[in-house]
C-alpha cells in the first residue's frame, strides 16, 4: 500500500498529492510517469511525475478531477493509502547540454513542465517560462516557475489574469525578436501544443512535447497508447512520453483521446451521484 | 470389473451450452465428475515406453498419476503430479495436450481411437485437490540463497515454484498490479477463471515465494542492481513477449482499432466485461479479429460474449489456422464467422470530416482481398497469394489486430548488457543462462510467442541451472 502522506488543493479543479513510494522515489526522474490505482477494482491511471524526494521517499503527483477515477483519488485524504503505485515509467525528459530553453505549459500541464524548469534551471540552463490558464481561478505554481526562470510570461486566455491570449503569443513574439533557443518544451492541452509545434516549426526551432494518451499496462503491452510519429508507428508508454513536436500527428491523437468520452461521462455522473448520496 | 476400460474414445468433457455460454463468461469446460475422472483413468493401459512422458515439457509422470486416478486415491494423483508441475490447474486446462502427451499416447494410435484425456484428468484432479485439500504446502528448510524472478507469468512463477522447493528465497517482480502474468490478462475468464489462478499464486506463496507486484524491473531498479545492491545472488527473467504487432496497413490508429493485448487486457485483467467495470471497453455491433491463433479466439470469443457479431480474418485456410483444434471448434459452436484465404488491405473511418464530431475517426469498415494458396515455402506452409481485384468490405465498428507479440523491449533497453537475438528476443543457451553471469531467460522472453506449458518447461530447466550455478560458486 501507498500512503498520501501530504494533499493539497491547487485550485477548485487541480490537486497535488505527495506519496510514499521510495522505490519509485529513488529512481524517478523529470518527464517519467507513474500509474496508479485508489482501489481494488479502480482503473490505472497514468499521471506525470510533478516532483521526487529521493530522501523522504515520496513521488509528487498533481492531477485533474476529469473523470470518476480522479474524482475518486481527491476523495482521498492525508494519511489515506492507494493499493497500486507503479514507476517510474517512460523515457526521462533529455536535458543534457541545454543551455536555452523555453519551457510552454498549458492548465494542468504545468504540473509537469515545472520539474523540467527546475531542472534545467539547477543545470545552468537559462529557462524561458510561458504558463497559460483559462482563467485567474485556475493558475497554479506561478512562483515555483517565477523561481527557476530567468525569463517568465503569464497568460489567460479570458485576461482575468496576466495578458490575455494562448501562449503561443509570447512565444511567437520572442522567436519574431530573434531569441535563439536550443529547444522549446512543451507540455499541456493537445490542442495547446499543436499550435505550439506550428509555432515553433516556422521558425525551425526544435520542440519536444509530452504525450499523455489513454494507456492501461504502461509497459508496451497494449499499444492502445500508439501514436503516428513523423509516419511510423509509437508507444508513448515505452518510446515516449516525450516526442519531437514537429513529428506527432496531433489530429490523430486528439481522436483517439476522445474514445471513450461517453463513457467517462457516465461513469463521472454515476460518481457524482454516489458522493452525493453519501453527503445525503 | 474389467481392469481397463477398452472404450476407444474418450469421456466427452461436459461443457456449457453454446448458444449459452457466448453470451456469459462463465467456464466453457465444466470438468469431469469423480466418476467420469475413474473410468477415463481406466482407459490408461499404463504401457512401457511411456511415450506420454517424454511429450510433456515438464515430464509429469502421467501414467503413476493416472493410475492414481484409476484407484480413486485423487490426493495421490495431485501429489505426483506436483511433483513435477507448479501449475496443474492451470496446465490441464491450457495445454495442447493433442500436440503433446495426448499426441504420443499409445491409445490414440490406431484410426479412429482417441489418446486417454490426459489434460482432463490433470484438471479434474487439481481441481480436486483445491476443493478439497486445506493443507498447506510446506516451505522446504531455507538453504540461504537469493534468488529474484521477474515476471510472474508461467515461466517465472514455475521457476519460483522450482527453486523454492530447493530452499530458495525467491521473490518475483510483476509489473502489473496483480501476479498471472499472460494466465490474467490474456486467457479469457471462461477459458481459465482467475480465481484458479490466484489459487496457484497463493500456493506458490505458501511455499515461501515473495511476490512484490507494481514492480517494473529495468525501471525502477535494473538486473544488475537486484544482484549487487539486492543481494540476489542469481535472477530469472520471465518478462514474456508483451509487445503486440500491428500490419501496417492505413486506419490502424482509428477508434475502434485494438491490440488483441489491450482488448484483451481491459477484459481479462481490469473486467470490463463486467458493467460495473470502471474501465471501457468498445462493445462493437460487428467485430473483425484479425489473426488465426489462441488469441485471436479468444479475442473473437471474448467480443462474442460482449453481444457482437464476429469475424475472424486470416489470409491462410483452415488447415493452416494455428490456434488448436479445440478452440477453433469451440468458437465455431458459439457462432464466430471465419472469413478464410481472407486479408485486410486497409481500416475504414467513419465519413465524418469534423473532429468535433463524437463519430469522427471511428472505424466502419475492413478492405480485403481473397487470398489463394500458392505452391509451400521453405517452412513447408503454402504462401498466401493476393486474388487480383477480389477486393471487397466487410462493415465492422472494431478491429482487433490479433498478429503474436514480440519480446518486451524494456529489459534490453535498461540493460544493455543483455545479447538479444534478431526480433528482440533475449539470448540464452539450452539451460537459459544469457549473456550476464548468473541471470538467466525462458519462456516467451527467450523464444518469442509460445505457449504456457513450454514457457513452463523453461522456468524448470533453468531452476535446475540456477541451483547448480549458485551451489558451485
Amino acid at each position: 500500500m501507498y500512503q498520501i502522506v501530504k494533499k493539497q488543493s491547487l485550485n477548485p479543479t487541480v490537486t497535488k498529492m505527495e506519496i510514499a513510494a521510495p522505490f519509485v522515489a529513488k529512481k524517478a526522474l523529470p518527464g517519467q510517469f507513474i500509474i496508479l490505482r485508489v482501489d481494488e477494482e479502480g482503473e490505472r491511471i497514468p499521471l506525470t511525475i510533478a516532483d521526487y524526494d529521493r530522501e523522504r521517499g515520496t513521488v509528487t503527483i498533481i492531477f485533474q478531477i476529469v473523470g470518476a477515477g480522479t474524482q475518486m483519488l481527491n476523495a482521498k485524504n492525508e494519511g489515506d493509502c492507494i493499493p497500486d503505485f507503479v514507476g517510474p515509467l517512460g523515457k526521462p525528459t533529455h536535458t543534457e547540454g541545454l543551455k536555452k530553453v523555453c519551457v510552454v505549459g498549458g492548465g494542468v500541464g504545468c504540473a509537469i513542465a515545472l520539474p523540467v524548469a527546475k531542472a534545467l534551471h539547477a543545470q545552468g540552463a537559462e529557462v524561458t517560462s510561458i504558463i497559460g490558464f483559462r482563467n485567474q481561478d485556475l493558475v497554479i505554481l506561478e512562483e515555483e516557475f517565477k523561481a527557476c526562470s530567468t525569463d517568465f510570461h503569464i497568460m489567460t486566455d479570458d485576461g482575468s489574469y496576466g495578458r490575455q491570449g494562448n501562449v503561443c503569443v509570447p512565444l511567437k513574439e520572442l522567436l519574431e525578436k530573434g531569441e535563439r533557443f536550443d529547444e522549446v518544451i512543451t507540455i499541456g492541452p493537445l490542442i495547446m501544443m499543436k499550435f505550439v509545434c506550428a509555432t515553433t516549426k516556422e521558425y525551425g526551432v526544435k520542440t519536444i512535447a509530452s504525450m499523455n494518451p489513454i494507456m492501461i499496462d504502461g509497459t508496451g503491452m497494449c499499444g492502445g497508447c500508439r501514436l503516428t510519429v513523423g509516419g511510423e508507428m509509437k508507444f508513448a508508454c515505452v518510446d515516449g512520453p516525450e516526442f519531437d513536436g514537429h513529428l506527432i500527428d496531433f489530429d490523430e491523437a486528439m481522436s483517439r483521446s476522445r474514445a471513450y468520452v461517453d463513457f467517462e461521462t457516465r461513469e463521472r455522473e454515476t460518481n457524482c451521484n454516489l458522493f452525493k448520496k453519501e453527503v445525503q | 470389473m474389467a481392469k481397463f476400460n477398452m472404450n476407444p474414445l474418450k469421456n466427452p468433457m461436459p461443457t456449457q451450452d453454446a448458444e449459452v455460454r457466448n453470451g456469459n463468461f462463465d467456464e466453457v469446460a465444466l470438468g469431469y465428475t469423480a466418476e467420469m475422472a475413474i473410468d477415463e483413468a481406466k482407459r490408461c493401459i499404463g504401457c512401457k515406453n511411456r511415450p506420454c512422458v517424454a511429450a510433456c515439457p515438464v515430464n509429469i509422470k502421467i501414467p503413476e498419476f493416472i493410475a492414481k486416478v484409476a484407484e480413486g486415491d485423487f490426493e495421490a494423483a495431485y501429489q505426483i503430479i506436483a511433483e513435477d508441475s507448479s501449475l496443474p490447474a492451470v496446465c490441464g486446462r491450457v495445454c495442447p495436450q493433442e500436440t503433446q502427451c495426448e499426441g504420443k499416447c499409445t491409445r490414440g494410435i490406431k484410426a479412429g481411437c482417441e489418446a486417454v484425456g490426459i489434460g482432463r484428468l490433470e484438471r479434474f484432479v487439481a481441481d480436486w485437490h483445491n476443493a478439497n485439500c486445506s493443507v498447506q504446502p510446506v516451505p522446504a528448510p531455507s538453504n540461504g540463497h537469493k534468488v529474484a524472478v521477474v515476471g510472474s507469468g508461467p515461466a517465472g512463477l514455475t521457476c519460483a515454484g522450482d527453486l523454492a522447493k530447493m530452499g530458495y528465497d525467491v521473490t518475483v517482480f510483476e509489473a502489473l498490479h496483480v501476479a498471472g502474468g499472460v494466465l490474467v490478462y490474456g486467457i479469457p475468464e471462461f477459458r481459465l477463471p482467475k480465481a484458479i489462478v490466484k489459487k496457484e499464486v497463493d500456493n506458490l506463496k505458501a511455499l515461501g515465494v515473495k511476490v512484490e507486484t507494481n514492480m517494473v524491473i529495468g525501471r525502477v531498479i535494473t538486473i544488475e542492481e537486484l544482484k549487487s545492491e539486492y543481494g540476489f545472488e542469481a535472477v530469472f527473467i520471465g518478462s514474456g513477449a508483451g509487445l503486440p504487432k500491428f500490419m501496417n496497413i492505413p486506419g490502424e490508429s482509428l477508434k475502434g482499432v485494438y491490440s488483441a493485448n489491450e482488448f484483451l487486457t481491459r477484459s481479462n485483467l481490469m473486467k470490463a466485461y463486467r458493467t460495473d467495470s470502471h474501465t471501457p471497453i468498445q462493445r462493437g455491433k460487428c467485430v473483425a479479429v484479425v489473426g488465426g491463433g489462441n488469441v485471436a479466439m479468444d479475442a473473437a470469443r471474448t467480443a462474442k460474449r460482449l453481444g457482437a457479431e464476429v469475424h475472424i480474418i486470416y489470409r491462410r485456410g483452415e488447415e493452416e489456422l494455428p490456434a488448436r483444434r479445440e478452440e477453433i471448434e469451440h468458437a465455431k459452436e458459439e457462432g464466430i464467422i471465419f472469413d478464410l484465404l481472407t486479408n485486410p488491405t486497409q481500416i475504414l473511418a467513419t465519413p465524418v470530416s469534423d473532429p468535433r464530431d463524437p463519430n469522427f475517426g471511428w472505424v466502419s469498415g475492413i478492405e480485403c482481398v481473397r487470398m489463394e494458396l500458392g505452391e509451400p515455402d521453405e517452412s513447408g506452409r503454402r504462401s498466401p497469394k493476393v486474388v487480383e481485384g477480389s477486393q471487397f468490405v466487410i462493415p465492422v465498428d472494431c478491429v482487433i489486430m490479433s498478429l503474436g507479440t514480440s519480446p518486451n523491449p524494456l529489459l534490453k533497453a535498461t540493460t544493455p548488457a543483455l545479447q538479444t537475438l534478431r526480433r528482440g528476443e533475449i539470448a540464452v543457451d539450452e539451460v537459459g543462462k544469457t549473456s550476464i553471469e548468473g541471470v538467466y531467460c525462458g519462456g516467451d522472453a527467450a523464444t518469442g510467442a509460445a505457449t504456457v506449458i513450454k514457457a513452463m518447461g523453461a522456468g524448470k530447466v533453468a531452476a535446475k541451472a540456477i541451483d547448480e550455478y549458485i551451489q558451485s560458486k
